[in-house]
């Protein structure tokens, strides 16, 4: 692989970029492969790439239906962030972001990982309680995570709008300053042209469309749009469709999937300096290099397949965006578009091994799985190459929701009294 | 040629053009104060006063002018404003129309727009190539953060952003029609006019001033024996005259979403100069239609050349609007370069307004019909099989270089001051793509056109690819006839529309050219105009592996700026389809969003702002709270009384006062907020016992009883007392922010998993409202109110419900307590909740009661150790985690929640457990949500084994109070544990949760 830096840009320039090779290859299947990921978004590919970096295993596809990235990965607004409630959730965000701050070197590819503030605004009682909670916790965890008073969110965020008058004041805000977010494709195509360096093959426009298991019930392989491709291991990290997939195993998942959907605006000039998320209010809002206002909406209330959603979904982000932010009312939607999201109960991942030998699942990230890219692949290789649960995703199994024994950040954020 | 000033622009030319010369309107432009027309464009009208230089693009900063005259615009973005809050950035000046008193200025660029210092980006460009930036910045690591990230931040957007506050609102209107059209040219209109004579309800709506679409230029068509323009704005006005038609102009349809649900917009004032402040600035529409028509034309693509991007260089079309239309002429030497027919016209237009053609530069082997003949015959040079190698003049082209296609060398160089091109057109299917519609790849004309549909729509016009006029009408006629009769009216014969087209020969639109022209490797051809996005940088995705169109488009951000690829995207496609040697329908298409052109927010927001954002909820006793002095706070969306200080009184001395004076004397307490929800029918009590851990059936009408409500899974999701007030009704309560989650909840179980019971449930929150008096002197306070109730211990005990009245009107009256006191809680049909409050507060006060609010209320809660839920529980709290497995009734068979209770985590020893904890030092109030470590020393992390979830300094206590879930709670009572604070760590004990009358006398003392 051809090192990028700028002197290579440098020589390139010289010569009309010629010499560039391929990101990534588009090879032909092999018969069958030790491991297949059905999958290429970044949790799919960053498996991959810690599988054959860290445990030798090069013998690896990646299947993927459409283009590499184009599922979630390649649909979000890219918040980054580890100031979680529980110790098994913190534990494995905080293992993202250390790895995100590495990420752009260790790949050879810049991530942009941009480490400028998640700010999640309090607006109630009720929400500073919550917030306060997870402060003490972050702490007592290691994780930063500050309380600002009004005051000092404005400052940190000049657009917010603190007046006591506002529909629902800002009572406060918990700040993550290691929180930012990072360019989204770039992570899909640093890890896919990182692995296909190590030899793995990424297979696109590749439906898969059957888990074949044999007589003993182990996985043997995927049917696919290519015919059948033997694996010993099939890890399925499909987000929205990982329901469907996981089916064809046999095996029901706790999951529901549903559209949500995002927006940015025209670009223009920095304006905004860091993340702001609320929940009360229901948006969260950054602005991207380019210059974008890149927004996020809350999900649709019914489940569907549909990565359309309705315009009523957006009006009520926008309504919440200009409450908070009423300078950008005379701003303009450049262009809305929606994912599919794959919700759990406890709204915490699955990142385990199943019933079915040889099978493994990495999914349920719902709205907010992009930020653990780096440190959901490099567990999830982990289980998959040893047949055992990294400790940092012991707790994440599909059991437990058999067992009870549940990870529930949507409740630590809880309901009015 | 001859102009002057005051026709506004020395540019104009006098006859042309369908504006009023004696209409002069003011306007300024980077500080310039310049004259137009009204109904000019700020483009046209620029161009009329010799101004072409009117951006700067995104990366290298190169100077541009406007390429179109109209919503797909890429390069004249400009900041436009009326005063300084009603300002907007990266205005298309194709799209803007000028008014008196508006002023534009140029944006991202710096010191001025001709001498921009960003345009060193230029010079670097062969560093930035297409992805660059994914390349380097990568040392140190921490640089891109503090130095390259800001660095390319202020170099990248386009205008700033507004600053100020909107000053202006919006309005929403909601729509149904049997049919809409979109695009109000010839296709749309005839469409419209069929249909509306048919008698179907009809909107019609296009994103310019005046209907017409592409007979603002072209003049060679004549319908009715007038020309194509007038009629369509007589078609118009007879269209805006029916009472079953609304024609809405400056209105573009953006989103066209599920169950023919499309979005419009409308432009109300922003081309006004004075507009009326009752006027909205713009208005959406929401239109459901049992037909959608899409009659949206087609956009002209330019050719893709080296140096094609310099100013004075614009698309055929734009050209001839900027004649036919605005009377503009936008150069005295203007050159072609075409690979479609319908520049021919545009030139020939050119010509007989006196402007000088000097050549036209075709790349095909010859144009169709006989315009090569005719163009020769006019003495004009036509070269065919010939390219533009490359252009000069650094703020306005000034030169071409022609060479015979293909061939290399610098070529030959004509002099020019504009150059007008044409590469085809490519058919709007941005909304039927936005539809769900497949489109599908016409080999023949080399485009895709709508496929097969995915809702009840119909394409027609150019965007259908119906070139030729005569067919279009009859094909748009057809269409409206056809949505009509769907829709139920009854035929009444089809309009008469005769078109009368000269001059056909230059009248195909199809055919032309996608991709590049010239050698593959040879200067700047731009694709995407905006986002500075080069043929090179497309062969360089591809080369790069980018195979994907979606990949390229990302790579490169080709289609991805303002203009959403209007003009870029075929060109970007077909030349990654040459680049990977597939066929184009191989390559596939992006995917269309919405918006189809950008949607100010705040037309989206409309009223939603301020107040009716989220419109607050207030209880029916809310005024006489306030005239009490309540301070209020917001729990979901009511308004809630949060204490009531008095003159001087801090909020601790005012809740402990309260508090106090609760246990002293007597309290009055607005609880209306309470869910309330009427569960009747024969089958009501048997569904509770569904819906509840508790055992419903042997509750005896006229008493009450405090119940769990548990998720699927087995944790608390509601609580609230219940009344039985019949054998067949029920009194439920919920907590305040329950109330539409249970009703939500209780009618999903009723119709998915009990549709056997005969129930029905009924929200009443809004129908009572709640006055609690709590306290010893409770009864003496109502006593001599209640009418028809015998509200002594015996008859009344703690936990019962009668009906009766109190104050003369009829009342649901609740013996219960949440203080611990004895307590009533009244129930008043909201309108008589005022004068009854009134009533009883005039006894309470000269009682010495007090009136307390919601903090007060929590503290004398917790001095009882009573849960909130949501505050003490959180959704992973059992019942029995909360100290409440008595509500769960051990022997009923089934109810939601009991599977999940049963799961082995729920049924550990060791969860945390709702306990009591005091601070070794009593004047210490813990803060709420800190966390509980049983070891103060051990290292970050911790082991956290629980925290704290009410916390209050307790007046009746003496000492603060609090309540906590703790690992293993239950069996560390007397304990010391610790909660690590940033400052220092403080020491608690654990102990039960009832911290005052732990008999519970006081209910009935
Ligand atoms: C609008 C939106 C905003 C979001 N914002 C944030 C945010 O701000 N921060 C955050 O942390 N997270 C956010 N998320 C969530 C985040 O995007 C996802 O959790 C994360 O990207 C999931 O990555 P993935 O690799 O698991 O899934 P994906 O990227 O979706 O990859 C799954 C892949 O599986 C492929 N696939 C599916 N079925 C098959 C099949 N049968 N055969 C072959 N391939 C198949 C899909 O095509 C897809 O490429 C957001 C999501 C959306 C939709």
């Amino acid at each position: 692989m051809r090192k990028y830096s700028i002197f290579a840009i440098a020589r390139e320039a010289m010569r009309g970029h010629k010499g560039w090779d391929r990101q990534w290859s588009s090879p032909e299947p092999r018969s069958s492969y030790d491991v297949v990921i059905v999958g290429a978004g970044g949790h799919g590919l960053g498996t991959a790439y810690y599988l054959a970096k860290e445990h030798g295993i090069k013998n690896i596809a990646v299947i993927e239906k459409g283009w590499l990235g184009g599922g979630n990965t390649g649909r979000n607004t890219t918040i980054i962030r580890s100031n979680y409630l529980y110790d098994e959730s913190a534990g494995l965000y905080n293992h993202a972001l250390n790895l995100w701050e590495n990420l752009s070197q260790e790949l050879n590819y810049n991530v942009m990982y941009s480490a400028r503030g998640v700010m999640m605004l309090q607006h109630n009682v009720h929400d500073v309680q919550s917030a306060k909670r997870h402060i003490h916790a972050n702490r007592l965890n290691g994780i930063d995570n500050e309380w600002l008073e009004p005051d000092a969110a404005k400052a940190f965020c000049p657009p917010l709008n603190i007046s006591s008058s506002a529909r629902y004041p800002v009572m406060g805000a918990a700040l993550q300053r290691r929180g930012g977010v990072a360019r989204h494709d770039a992570v899909a195509w640093g890890y896919a042209r990182a692995a296909a360096d190590m030899g793995v093959h990424i297979i696109q426009n590749c439906e898969v469309t059957g888990i074949r298991r044999g007589a003993n019930g182990d996985v043997t392989g995927v049917d696919t749009a290519r015919g059948f491709i033997g694996a010993k291991k099939v890890g399925v990290v499909a987000a929205g469709h990982t329901s469907v997939l996981m089916d064809m195993a046999g095996i029901r998942m706790p999951l529901e999937s549903f559209p949500l959907q995002a927006l940015v605006s025209e670009p223009v000039k920095p304006i905004f300096p860091c993340v702001v998320m609320s929940n009360t209010v229901h948006a969260y809002i950054s602005q991207s290099d380019k210059g974008e206002l890149v927004i996020g909406a809350g999900t649709d209330q019914y489940t569907s397949y549909s990565q359309t959603g309705g315009l009523h979904i957006i009006q009520h982000t926008l309504d919440a965006i200009c409450e908070m932010f009423p300078i950008f009312s005379r701003m303009k939607m450049l262009r809305s578009w929606g994912g599919i999201v794959d919700v759990t109960p406890d709204r915490s991942p699955i990142l385990a091994k199943t019933p079915v030998k040889g099978l493994y699942v990495n999914c349920g990230w719902g709205t907010g799985g992009f930020k653990a890219t780096p440190g959901s692949a490099h567990v999830f290789a982990h289980t998959i190459a040893n047949d055992a649960p990294h400790k940092i995703n012991e707790g994440f199994t599909l059991e437990r929701f058999r067992t009870g024994r549940l990870i529930d950040e949507a409740a630590a954020a809880a309901v009015a009294h | 040629m001859s102009g002057n000033a005051y026709q506004g622009g020395a540019n104009r030319l006098p006859g042309k053009g369908r504006l009023t010369p004696a209409k002069t309107v003011r306007f300024s432009f980077d500080g310039r104060i310049l004259t137009g027309l009204e109904g000019d464009t700020l483009a046209s009208a620029l161009i009329a006063n010799g101004i072409h230089l009117m951006g700067r693009s995104f990366k290298y900063h190169r100077p541009r002018g406007v390429l179109s005259a109209g919503a797909e615009e890429p390069n004249a973005l400009m900041q436009v404003s009326r005063d300084s809050a009603r300002y907007q950035p990266n205005v298309r000046a194709s799209v803007q129309e000028i008014f008196d008193g508006l002023r534009a200025s140029s944006q991202n660029r710096y010191p001025s727009l001709a001498c921009d210092v960003g345009a060193v980006n230029d010079a670097l460009s062969p560093l930035f190539s297409a992805g660059f930036y994914y390349k380097t910045f990568m040392w140190p690591r921490t640089a891109w953060n503090k130095l390259y990230e800001p660095v390319i931040r202020r170099a990248a957007g386009l205008g700033e952003s507004p600053k100020e506050a909107d000053p202006d609102h919006y309005a929403q209107r909601y729509a149904h029609c049997d049919v809409l059209v979109v695009g109000g040219g010839l296709a749309g209109l005839s469409a419209a006019l069929a249909a509306a004579e048919s008698g179907a309800s009809v909107i019609i709506c296009d994103e310019q001033p005046e209907m017409g679409g592409a007979l603002h230029f072209d003049t060679s068509i004549a319908v009715n024996g007038e020309t194509g323009f007038d009629w369509a704005q007589k078609t118009a006005a007879r269209l805006a005259f029916m009472d079953n038609v609304r024609v809405l102009t400056r209105t573009t349809a953006f989103g066209y979403y599920a169950q023919n649900f499309v979005g419009l917009t409308e432009r109300v004032t922003d081309h006004l100069a004075l507009p009326s402040p009752d006027q909205p600035r713009e208005r959406l529409w929401q239109v459901r239609a049992k037909r959608v028509v899409l009659a949206t034309g087609a956009i002209e693509r330019h050719m893709v050349f080296p140096g094609n991007d310099r100013p004075g260089i614009m698309l055929a079309s734009a050209a001839r609007i900027f004649l036919n239309h605005y009377g503009v002429a936008i150069g005295a030497k203007v050159a072609v370069y075409t690979a479609c027919d319908s520049a021919y016209e545009a030139a020939f237009d050119l010509q007989d307004a006196g402007v000088r053609i000097p050549v036209i530069v075709e790349a095909r082997d010859r144009p169709g019909g006989t315009l090569l003949e005719e163009a020769r015959t006019r003495g004009i040079e036509v070269l065919t099989r010939h390219a533009i190698a490359s252009t000069k003049g650094r703020l306005r082209v000034s030169s071409i270089a022609v060479v015979p296609a293909g061939a290399s060398g610098k070529g030959r160089d004509i002099e020019v001051d504009a150059l007008i091109i044409s590469a085809g057109w490519t058919p709007s299917v941005h909304l039927f793509s936005q539809s769900r519609g497949k489109v599908a790849w016409d080999a023949e004309s080399g485009r895709f056109l709508p496929g097969v549909n995915a809702q009840d729509c119909v394409s027609i016009g150019a965007c259908a690819g119906t070139d030729d006029p005569v067919a279009l009408v009859e094909q748009a006629v057809e269409a409206g006839l056809d949505a009509a009769n769907g829709a139920g009216s009854e035929m009444s014969g089809r309009p008469v529309i005769d078109i009368d087209h000269e001059g056909s020969d230059a009248g195909s639109w199809s055919a032309g050219l996608v991709g590049a022209v010239g050698a593959p490797e040879s200067g700047k051809a731009f694709v995407d105009f905006q986002n500075d996005v080069t043929a090179k940088d497309i062969r360089l995705a591809v080369r790069e592996g980018m195979h994907s169109i979606e990949h390229v488009k990302r790579f490169t951000t080709n289609g991805m700026a303002t203009d959403q690829g209007k003009t870029s995207n075929m060109h970007g496609l077909a030349i990654a389809a040459e680049t990977l040697g597939k066929p184009i329908p191989q390559v596939g298409l992006t995917t269309f969003r919405a918006p189809y052109t950008p949607v100010t927010f705040g037309t989206i927001v409309g009223q939603s702002r301020g107040v009716l954002f989220d419109p607050a909820r207030k209880t029916p006793l809310h005024a006489c709270l306030e005239t009490n002095g309540a301070v209020f706070e917001d729990v979901g969306q009511w308004k809630r009384a949060w204490y009531f200080p008095r003159a001087g009184e801090t909020m601790h001395a005012a809740v402990s006062r309260e508090c106090r004076t609760v246990r002293e004397v007597a309290g009055l307490f607005d609880a209306s907020t309470l869910g309330k929800i009427e569960v009747v029918g024969p089958d009501a009590a048997a569904f509770l016992n569904l819906l509840y851990t508790n055992a419903w059936d042997k509750l005896e009408p006229g008493r009450c009883k405090y119940g769990i409500m548990l998720r699927e899974d087995g944790f608390i999701y509601d609580d609230g007392v219940v009344g039985r007030l019949a054998a067949d009704r029920f009194h439920v309560t919920t907590t305040t922010g329950g109330a539409p989650r249970v009703l939500h909840h209780m009618e999903d179980y009723l119709q998915t998993e009990f549709p056997h019971l005969d129930v029905w449930l009924t929200s009443i929150t809004e129908q009572w409202a709640v006055i609690a008096v709590q306290g010893p002197q409770a009864r003496d306070i109502i006593a001599p109110f209640v009418d028809g109730i015998d509200i002594s211990d015996d008859a009344m005990p703690h936990m019962s419900v009668r009906e009766g009245k109190i104050c003369g009107v009829p009342t649901r009256l609740f013996r219960m307590s949440f203080t611990g006191e004895r307590g009533f809680e009244i129930n008043v049909p909201a309108d008589y909740g005022q004068s009854v409050f009134e009533a009883l507060w005039e006894r309470a006060e000269a009682m010495d009661a007090c009136l307390y609010g919601t903090e007060a209320m929590h503290v004398l809660r917790a001095e009882k150790g009573y849960i909130i839920v949501g505050q003490d529980t959180d959704g992973t709290v059992t019942p029995d985690d909360a100290g409440l497995s008595w509500a769960v009734a051990k022997k009923k068979p089934d109810f939601v929640g009991i599977a999940g209770l049963k799961r082995a985590d729920l049924q550990r020893p060791d969860r945390k457990q709702l306990v009591g904890l005091k601070t070794k030092d009593p004047t210490l109030v813990l803060e709420e949500g800190a966390q509980i470590v049983a070891d103060p020393n051990e290292k970050i992390p911790m082991t956290m084994i629980g925290h704290v979830t009410s916390s209050y300094w307790s007046e009746n206590c003496g000492r603060s109070i609090a309540m906590a879930v703790v690992a293993g709670g239950r069996s560390r009572m007397g304990e010391t544990l610790y909660v690590p604070m940033p400052d220092r760590t403080i020491e608690v004990e654990v102990t039960d949760t009832v911290f005052f009358d732990k008999q519970g006398e006081r209910l009935n003392g």
